[in-house]
């Protein structure tokens, strides 16, 4: 107490502890007022009616049913391709290639790039290999390969993180009692690498499930129950762009579908972490 | 110090008996002019130095001599070095350790090694004995619950943890967790250990314990042990080596029976370590 009150003399200090506490509570204050916001207006929309009825009227009226099953649709083929395709390139960056080696710097660098490349730019891409090219066309499939490549380098740079994170005494006691590096690998390294990897898909994964600009020229508007992976399908956020800007009289089913987003992100989110710290944590210490 | 607790009271003469019936004056180790390289620096150079069988053996000097890239040479472990060259020539009873076809996992099942820092893998207790034993192919359920216990035993520990065995070991206290690394070496039955500063990282109660484990092992096993403790490597080993950095790199300076490096050191620089460790 004592110190806090004698720093808080000098103007300096005053003008620091203003401004560090006055931009987290602003930020802080934006997110509380925009999820304020979207539960002001969406939450008497919701019900279950809402989350499982096909849209009508453009979407004005109905629901959002087909538009749910077309996003985790996407979302399970984007992941079902980035996860294996991840930790394989993960590891071999973290345990096969070392600082210096060329392949190993270069590989670390295209990620880097790829990572901050705007998602429009990932879109057109998907449209002209994946529908034209590979001859997909705007189906669940072209969208949720574009989403795999957006969301691959952040998750392959985490998990690589993850790795190397790993002490390197692991490695050392591991190899000292003869164990093959597959084995370390399998049964020591992955399972330490997994927070690592986590933090890569909930990066990955949030930024996938928002994702507008890469799937408008992938996936497509449809609004229709996809009947397979190569049907269009329209994502969520796809949907509510169409409802606020395209749509007039859509505001109130947007508002409601941006919340039904909003918890699912946070769904995603709390899982994780959960599963960080007490489901997978527990079972690498205990079993 | 801590007092050499089982044979507290013995005299000198005596322990040095003891010490001889247990030690067989048999050569099991033979490395035969060992250089070590990271990169352009050099580590050590021209080392030739006999390890008996059964024996203590300790290696002394100061930080920085090779001790711990000596001992990495033995079990192959310089292997996961980037940069690491090794010349020269190791064999452990009929292993050529150096050679190309040299297979690494069954030498290093043979040669166990123990870290300054006690390394348990974040598993349960039960799991760090059974996953290596396991990966070398013991299936059987009872057999590895006997291996388990028989290895716990070895170490002392399996009345502190017999209760606990499924609990994280990484819970247990440092000096637990070292004598459990030894149990996990133990238990794939190797022929030789080798000891990093296995008692450096642990409060003087706990050192005194895996102390006197070490001694315990004593004719079982053959005993590389590294220790900055001069008394302690005066009270466990049979025969004694000391580094020394020369010309940029270590070296052999002295290897001998420990009576001799101790007691009749013949090296000037053995003569001033070993004297003003004791002053
Ligand atoms: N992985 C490494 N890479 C480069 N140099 C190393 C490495 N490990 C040890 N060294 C160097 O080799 C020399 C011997 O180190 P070390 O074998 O650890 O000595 P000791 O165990 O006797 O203290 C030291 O000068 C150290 O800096
Ligand atoms: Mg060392």
């Amino acid at each position: 107490m004592i110190k806090t009150v004698s720093r808080l003399q000098n103007p300096r200090e005053w003008l620091a502890f203003i401004f560090v506490w006055g931009t987290a509570g602003f930020v802080t204050a934006t997110f509380c007022w925009l999820l304020g916001d979207i539960l002001w207006h969406g939450l008497s929309h919701i019900s279950w009616t809402f989350l499982t009825a096909p849209p009508e009227n453009a979407g004005r009226r109905g629901g959002i049913g087909p538009i749910l099953v077309s996003t985790a649709l996407i979302l399970g083929v984007c992941l079902a391709v980035s996860l294996p395709i991840g930790i394989g390139t993960a590891v071999l960056l973290a345990e096969f290639t070392s600082n210096q080696n060329l392949f190993g710097r270069m590989t670390r660098r295209s990620l880097d790039v790829l990572a901050g490349v705007p998602s429009i730019v990932f879109g057109l891409f998907g449209n002209v290999f994946f529908c034209k090219t590979l001859g997909l066309g705007f189906s669940i499939l072209s969208g949720g390969l574009t989403l795999a490549c957006m969301v691959l380098p952040i998750l392959i740079r985490s998990t690589e993180e993850g790795f190397r994170a790993v002490p390197a005494s692991y490695r050392l006691s591991a190899a000292a009692l003869g164990l093959s590096h597959t084995t370390t690998l399998v049964h020591l390294l992955l399972p330490a690498a997994i927070p690592g990897l986590l933090v890569g898909l909930v990066l990955g994964v949030g930024r996938a499930i928002a994702e507008t600009a890469a799937l408008i020229f992938t996936s497509g508007y449809v609004d229709r129950m996809p009947e397979s992976l190569l049907d269009s399908g329209r994502a969520l956020s796809i949907h509510i762009f169409d409802l606020s800007m395209n749509v007039s009289g859509g505001d109130a089913n947007a508002y409601a579908s941006a919340l039904v987003l909003v918890v699912l992100l946070l769904l995603i989110n709390g899982t994780a972490s959960w599963l960080a710290t007490y489901g997978l944590h527990r079972k690498i210490v205990t079993v | 110090m801590t007092p050499l607790k089982p044979l507290a009271g013995l005299d000198p003469q005596h322990l040095l008996n003891k010490k001889s019936t247990y030690c067989n004056p048999h050569s099991f180790v033979d490395v035969d002019r060992l250089s070590l390289h990271y990169g352009e620096k050099s580590a050590f150079r021209d080392v030739t130095l006999s390890i008996n069988k059964g024996c203590i053996t300790a290696l002394v000097g100061p930080s920085g001599c090779g001790k711990t890239s000596f001992l990495t040479c033995l079990n192959r472990l310089t292997d996961l070095t980037a940069g690491c060259h090794v010349s020269g020539r190791i064999m452990i009873g009929t292993i050529d350790v150096l050679a190309h076809g040299t297979n690494v996992i069954q030498l290093r099942r043979r040669i166990g090694m123990i870290f300054q820092k006690p390394n348990p893998f974040p598993l349960s207790i039960r799991r760090n004995l059974e996953f290596p034993l396991r990966e070398h192919g013991m299936r059987d359920r009872a057999q590895l619950g006997t291996a388990i216990e028989t290895s716990l035993r070895d170490v002392g520990l399996w009345d502190e943890v017999k209760d606990r065995l499924d609990s994280p070991a990484l819970a247990l206290s440092g000096g637990q967790q070292q004598r459990l690394c030894i149990a996990r070496s133990l238990a794939l039955s190797p022929e030789m250990l080798l000891m990093d500063e296995p008692c450096s990282a642990l409060d003087p109660l706990s050192s005194g314990v895996v102390e006197d484990l070490i001694i315990s092992l004593r004719g079982r096993y053959t005993i590389l042990i590294v220790t900055h403790n001069l008394a302690q490597a005066r009270r466990i080993s049979d025969y004694a080596a000391l580094f020394w950095v020369q010309n940029g790199a270590g070296q052999l300076v002295e290897a001998g029976p420990a009576t001799q490096i101790f007691e009749e050191p013949r090296d000037p620089l053995t003569i001033a370590y070993v004297n003003g460790m004791r002053g």
